[in-house]
């Protein structure tokens, strides 16, 4: 009875695994293919059948060893009628993964056929007496070795001002993070902490814009920020609030408005949900210690600055890194507020990338590993934090 | 002396809470204001606003006796296609709900390794963006695509997912289903069941309850409070939701079958320059999450057990 009860448990425990084994399998083998595309050659990842990993090839010429690229392929095809015929693998459809079938390019009328063997074309790349020649291999006779090519990003660095990105990225969400960690946990310290007219009702009203969707307070603020800078201009009888400033080569946008780290980061500075979030917190530190320093001779700025902040970490860890990652990611908003190509944010970068290069997915894919990376560092680093603060956010007020 | 320290700590309170309310001021009350007063205007931004009454939303939400006679026809069909295709889109929150759920049980076994699985599977909600979107358009490549290789391996001919009307939605839900099932929402579900009482599932046991009566007994009544916050809080992102992966993956297309009411939104304000249509369907959105949740709120109020 026992003896059956550990086995069924042992059984419960592989199961599960399993289970655990195949889903993880499943959110990690997009990064790797993203990955593995970006050490590719661009060639390479329109070659059939699909390697896994950036590979090169060689074939044994003379007993030597000779790198070579792979030109096209071609493959013997047995038709349903019996014949045979050798045709390069671009005419038939990619669908010949499973069922191949052959296109007659004529009348489009496709034919089911069975591939019985691969020919490659290659030429020889490597220096010697065969460079440049080129010859057909059976498929079988073609080697591979894994070989990672880092052009992709040299590329794609080229074609947009990354480093720029990084440089905007960072500064706007450090400043977004920094901006709304204090704000919000100063007007929390208010609502949790001290007791003053209207101040039930201001937290309503704060909690009730956590509903309000983005576009509503989005167009307005985009119309503000626009004419800003002309309403200054003709305020203070100048044109400094339209001018680009340039600290030597380095563009640092318009004081205001449209292409300027005012317009990236201001709207973001200040949260209703952080306030929310670390109210929460607040509220559940113990008052007796609060007591004990105002006896000590504490003021509210004391209380909150030696008291209830380093009381916090857990909280306002969370809400660095939440904020930190909504900041970084965010989307929309630097697209509509930028306009010129150094004032861009990572993702709008990226978003322009794909735009110039539409299917280069190599270097599309090196843009992308680019722009995950930091955030991935940040994850491992703050993980803890991380998930304890999805809780946190979920008890309810 | 009392009230001389209320009106001290009052003062305090305000102070603390000022240089937050100029932001909840500047950035979110009066630009709700300004919007809704804009939603009542004509503006292209270059000649001044023009006062219109009701006519965005009776261009908007109205209809017309069609031209044939019979029947009437919507005055901005697009609107309702575009409605159509973001409630089309939050088919994935029921379905990524019971994933985050079922990941969510494996994932509280007393096994070994919890952790390390539970990394992996928060990676695509914490990568969410650009990169991932332009990532999932390779994956969705009909000839040299991730997905279309695997299922090719398997025999199964896959078709070119992103510029296939009838493919593109279903798409677009398994990637929101890839990124989301491990995310925010499994990390709930995770808290939601360790605060479970452990005396209840012992004395299902003793009462001799299969695995899955515990799990309609106990489980899934338990666990009604974390469900309903789930599902609120998914509608309301579901309404806004779809832009920023259309933008990047289809440009709303194919046949504007992934424009979303935030597309609409975008393209009204920024690309044509119709600010105060954008502000109307903004605040034809808003009343719709509104209306939503308020339904939510009263229908799903009744099924949650505390």
């Amino acid at each position: 009875m026992i003896e059956g009860g550990t086995a069924r448990k042992t059984f419960m425990h592989i199961a599960w695994y399993l289970a655990l084994g195949v889903v993880g399998l499943t959110m990690l083998t997009p990064f790797f293919w993203m990955i593995s595309t970006s050490l590719k050659r661009p060639e390479e990842v329109m070659t059939y059948p699909p390697t896994w990993l950036p590979c090169e090839y060689y074939v044994d010429l003379a007993g030597e060893a000779v790198e070579v690229t792979v030109v096209g392929r071609r493959f013997e095809l047995r038709l349903p009628s019996g014949g045979e015929l050798d045709v390069p693998v671009r005419s038939v459809r990619r669908r010949a993964f499973a069922q191949p079938r052959l296109i007659d390019p004529e009348t489009g009328f496709e034919t089911p056929v069975r591939i019985i063997g691969g020919l490659a074309d290659v030429r020889v790349i490597e220096p010697g007496l065969h460079k440049g020649k080129r010859f057909t291999s059976p498929a079988s006779d073609l080697h591979w070795r894994f070989a990672p090519v880092w052009g992709n990003y040299t590329r794609a660095c080229r074609a947009v001002p990354f480093f720029r990105g990084y440089i905007n990225s960072l500064t706007v969400a450090l400043a977004i993070t920094i901006g709304q960690v204090v704000t919000s946990s100063m007007a929390a310290f208010a609502f949790a902490r001290l007791s003053f007219p209207g101040r039930d009702k201001l937290f309503m009203a704060y909690l009730a814009t956590m509903m309000i969707p983005v576009a509503v307070t989005m167009i307005p603020v985009f119309i503000l920020l626009k004419q800003m800078p002309l309403v200054l201009n003709d305020l203070f009888h100048t044109d400094f609030w339209t001018r680009e400033l340039w600290l030597g080569r380095f563009l640092i946008g318009r004081a205001v408005g449209v292409d300027s780290y005012f317009g990236l980061i201001a709207p973001a500075l200040f949260t209703a949900y952080g306030t929310f979030l670390l109210r929460q917190f607040f509220m559940g530190i113990p008052r007796d210690l609060e007591d004990a320093a105002r006896i000590d001779g504490s003021g509210y700025f004391g209380i909150y600055r030696r008291i209830i902040l380093p009381l916090s970490k857990p909280a306002i860890a969370t809400l660095t890194i939440f904020t930190f990652m909504a900041a970084w990611k965010n989307f929309l908003w630097p697209l509509v507020i930028t306009e010129s190509d150094d004032m861009q944010v990572l993702s709008v970068m990226l978003a322009s990338l794909q735009t110039k290069y539409t299917t280069d997915w190599t270097a599309l894919m090196a843009g992308s590993v680019i722009q995950l990376v930091p955030m991935l560092i940040v994850f491992v680093i703050g993980q803890r934090y991380f998930i304890e603060g999805i809780k946190l956010g979920a008890v309810k007020g | 002396m009392a009230s001389r320290w209320n009106r001290r700590e009052a003062l305090a309170g305000y102070a603390f809470l000022l240089p937050n309310f100029i932001g909840f001021l500047l950035f979110t009350s009066l630009p709700v204001v300004a919007s809704l007063a804009l939603a009542f205007t004509k503006w292209d931004l270059l000649s001044s606003p023009e006062f219109v009454g009701l006519a965005n939303f009776k261009s908007l939400l109205g209809w017309h006796a069609a031209e044939a006679g019979a029947g009437f026809g919507a005055n901005d069909p697009r609107f309702w296609y575009y409605c159509f295709n973001t409630i089309y889109l939050m088919a994935g929150i029921p379905v990524g709900m019971i994933v985050s759920l079922g990941l969510a049980v494996a994932l509280n076994q007393k096994l070994r390794g919890v952790v390390f699985f539970r990394t992996i599977y928060f990676m695509p909600t914490l990568s969410a963006g650009v990169a991932l979107y332009i990532l999932w358009r390779w994956i969705y490549d009909g000839d040299f695509g991730l997905l279309n290789m695997l299922l090719g391996a398997l025999g199964v001919a896959g078709p070119e997912y992103l510029l296939e009307v009838a493919w593109a939605r279903p798409a677009l839900i398994f990637m929101g289903l890839w990124i989301g099932a491990g995310g925010f929402n499994m990390v709930l579900y995770l808290a939601g069941l360790q605060g479970i009482d452990p005396a209840l599932y012992e004395a299902a046991a003793i009462d001799g309850a299969s695995p899955w009566q515990k799990f309609r007994a106990i489980t899934w009544p338990m666990l009604s409070p974390t469900t309903f916050f789930i599902f609120i809080m998914s509608v309301i992102a579901g309404f806004q939701a779809g832009f920023d992966q259309a933008y990047v993956m289809t440009k709303g297309g194919p046949f504007e079958s992934t424009m979303t009411i935030s597309y609409y939104i975008y393209k009204l304000a920024f690309a044509w320059n119709h600010m105060g249509m954008a502000a109307a369907v903004s605040w034809v959105l808003f009343l719709a999450i509104l209306i939503a949740t308020l339904f939510n709120w009263r229908q799903g109020g009744r099924l949650v057990h505390y």
